[in-house]
């Protein structure tokens, strides 16, 4: 962990297990009169990756976007209960949305560069963060390709828009402008469903090596994906329309797709629903 | 025999089977006959701006040819009745009425967008992006009445003077530009994806990070676009601009000391100009028109580019 925790800080919660990297408690999630997600609770474990499935509309991508915060950009949204970020409480009061964003990293559905050079967009997180060395940012840039996989097609090309690239290169330049700040954690929500199938297997191996280094928390809808990436699964199921949805099972990946305790997770994993 | 419906007993839709129609000669005239139609519609605007500029180049060629080019563009004196036709003095009264209005205009048209696009919840938006658009269709007699009544003495105590000048006149142009500009460099911002935003915050940039490292980089030809529209809209502004400024075909002395342009000496000396003074004039419409032209030109070039870079 690159950053421990810090026990006189406001919003801080003891958690009985280091292994933990981000714990749930009974959270609820408003938008506005109407309720999207209802209490849920559970443990996401530290340089692992935890899958979130279940049917579209089951409230999955909007779970994931309590953990930076990106919820707070839609106005009426509410959430209740706790989340904490190695034992810190991400929604006490004072706690600095902008500063959480730069621990926990997001890659889109949609690849989403900026329209700048490739060296831009890697480079637009230390900027903000006020690195402004040259030498600096040249290797914050190239380690961050690096680890992306990126570096070795584009390291020719780095002043060329980030828009030209293919659409797998784009989502591994997301990948790599997010690696650059370092963060803690990596949300990914549906990163390889606008993609083609080579890229699909580049950034699935790309999960598996920086799994050692950084959390990955991370939405699919396709349950292969799933299972061939992650180590724990969460199942979340919307049993009624208009009624909040819920989180039915959570464990490791392996029980889930191979001994579901509970029906409704055999019956979506089986494909009779879904 | 089965009840079982037949296709032969089914009504036919389209009449008989056997032959495909032809094109009746109706049709294929009253077809001809809009396309030819539209294409005299846009050959009729074509050939407007066309005989303009023949008929405008042909009242103003004399200027040069028997006043000389020399003389009417870089003469230092405009004294029409004495034989001295140098435009030199109203050409930068124009420049210095349009770079002020823009320097002034500018940043307000291009803030109010940013606030527009960026930060005004839908309701805010709803209500002053039409107040901005309404600001482009009140006549500029109205704003040259505004800026002589109300404007002008409140520029006389600042600068001293009548209030008649270049400060007055950038005042009321910026108002008159803000809507062209803000209106442009919103839709601008617009464009922009807005997933390019979402993954800026995701990044942990605040607002103000997002609006000045990617959205207005990225809205930057598009601005630039805005700006050379409204600096079109500010040379060329008469009315206004000859209610405020002055009316002295001297060279710039100052912000409230009065001054005169291309366009508000047309208008002034067009009642009573005869002879080559008249002449003069239409060779200052050539200037304008071209001035105008490349503006344009300037745009569309400028569009290109975006779509190539895009």
């Amino acid at each position: 962990m690159s950053h421990t925790l810090a026990e006189h800080q406001p919003g801080f919660v003891p958690t009985a297990d280091p292994s933990v990297k981000i714990a749930v408690k009974g959270l609820d999630f408003y938008y506005g009169d109407f309720q999207a997600l209802t209490d849920i609770t559970c443990d996401i474990k530290d340089n692992s990756v935890t899958a979130f499935i279940g049917p579209s509309g089951c409230g999955k991508s909007t779970f994931l976007r309590c953990f930076n915060r990106m919820n707070d950009l839609i106005i009426g949204t509410k959430v209740e209960g706790l989340i904490t970020l190695d034992g810190q409480d991400i929604y006490a009061p004072g706690v600095d949305p902008v500063d959480l964003r730069r621990r926990i990293g997001m890659i889109f559905q949609q690849p989403n560069p900026f329209p700048m050079s490739i060296y831009d967009n890697v480079a637009y997180g230390p900027r903000l963060h006020g690195m402004k060395k040259k030498a600096e940012l040249d290797e914050v840039v190239e380690t961050s390709l690096k680890r992306a996989n990126l570096w070795k097609e584009v390291k020719d090309i780095l002043g060329r828009g980030g828009l030209t690239l293919s659409g797998g290169q784009q989502q591994r330049l997301c990948i790599a402008r997010v690696l650059a700040v370092q963060p803690d954690v990596l949300l990914m929500d549906e990163p390889c469903s606008a993609i083609d199938p080579t890229s699909v297997q580049k950034i699935e191996d790309l999960m598996a090596e920086l799994k050692s280094s950084v959390t990955i928390i991370i939405v699919t809808h396709n349950m292969q994906q799933a299972a061939r990436v992650s180590d724990e699964t969460a199942f979340f199921l919307q049993e009624v329309m208009g009624e909040p949805a819920m989180l039915v099972e959570f464990g490791r990946t392996a029980d889930i797709f191979t001994s579901p305790k509970d029906k409704r997770t055999e019956d979506y994993i089986t494909g009779r629903f879904g | 025999m089965t009840d079982e419906p037949r296709m032969e007993d089914m009504p036919s839709v389209r009449g008989e089977v056997s032959n495909l129609k032809l094109v009746s000669r109706a049709t294929y005239f009253k077809e001809a006959a809009l396309k030819n139609l539209f294409l005299l519609c846009a050959f009729m605007a074509v050939a407007g701006v066309a005989l303009i500029f023949v008929f405008v180049g042909y009242r103003g060629w004399p200027i040069f040819s028997e006043v000389g080019a020399g003389n009417f563009l870089f003469g230092m004196e405009w004294l029409p009745t004495e034989g001295l036709f140098g435009i030199l003095p109203l050409f930068v009264g124009s420049i210095v009425v349009t770079v002020g209005a823009l320097l002034l205009g500018t940043p307000l048209a291009v803030g109010a967008a940013v606030f527009l696009s960026e930060i005004a919840p839908p309701k805010v938006r709803s209500i002053v992006r039409p107040a901005i658009e309404l600001l482009a269709g009140v006549p500029s007699v109205v704003y040259g009445f505004f800026g002589l009544l109300i404007l002008r003495p409140i520029v006389a105590d600042l600068t001293g003077g009548l209030g008649f000048g270049p400060l007055t006149a950038w005042i009321i142009l910026a108002i008159m530009i803000v809507p062209t500009i803000a209106t442009l460099t919103e839709d601008a911002l617009h464009s922009i994806p807005g997933g390019v935003r979402e993954a800026s915050y995701a990044m942990g940039a605040t607002t103000w990070q997002t609006i000045s490292r990617v959205l207005l980089p990225a809205a930057k030809i598009g601005i630039v676009d805005a700006i050379i529209l409204g600096m079109g809209r500010a040379i060329g502004e008469t009315m206004a601009v000859l209610m405020v400024v002055g009316n002295a075909p001297g060279f710039f002395r100052g912000m409230g000391e009065p001054l005169s342009t291309l366009t508000s000496q047309i208008v002034m000396d067009m009642p009573y100009a005869s002879g080559m003074h008249r002449t003069a004039l239409f060779g200052m419409a050539i200037i304008l028109f071209l001035v105008s032209m490349g503006l344009v030109l300037t745009v569309r070039l400028l569009s290109r580019l975006r779509e190539e870079t895009s």
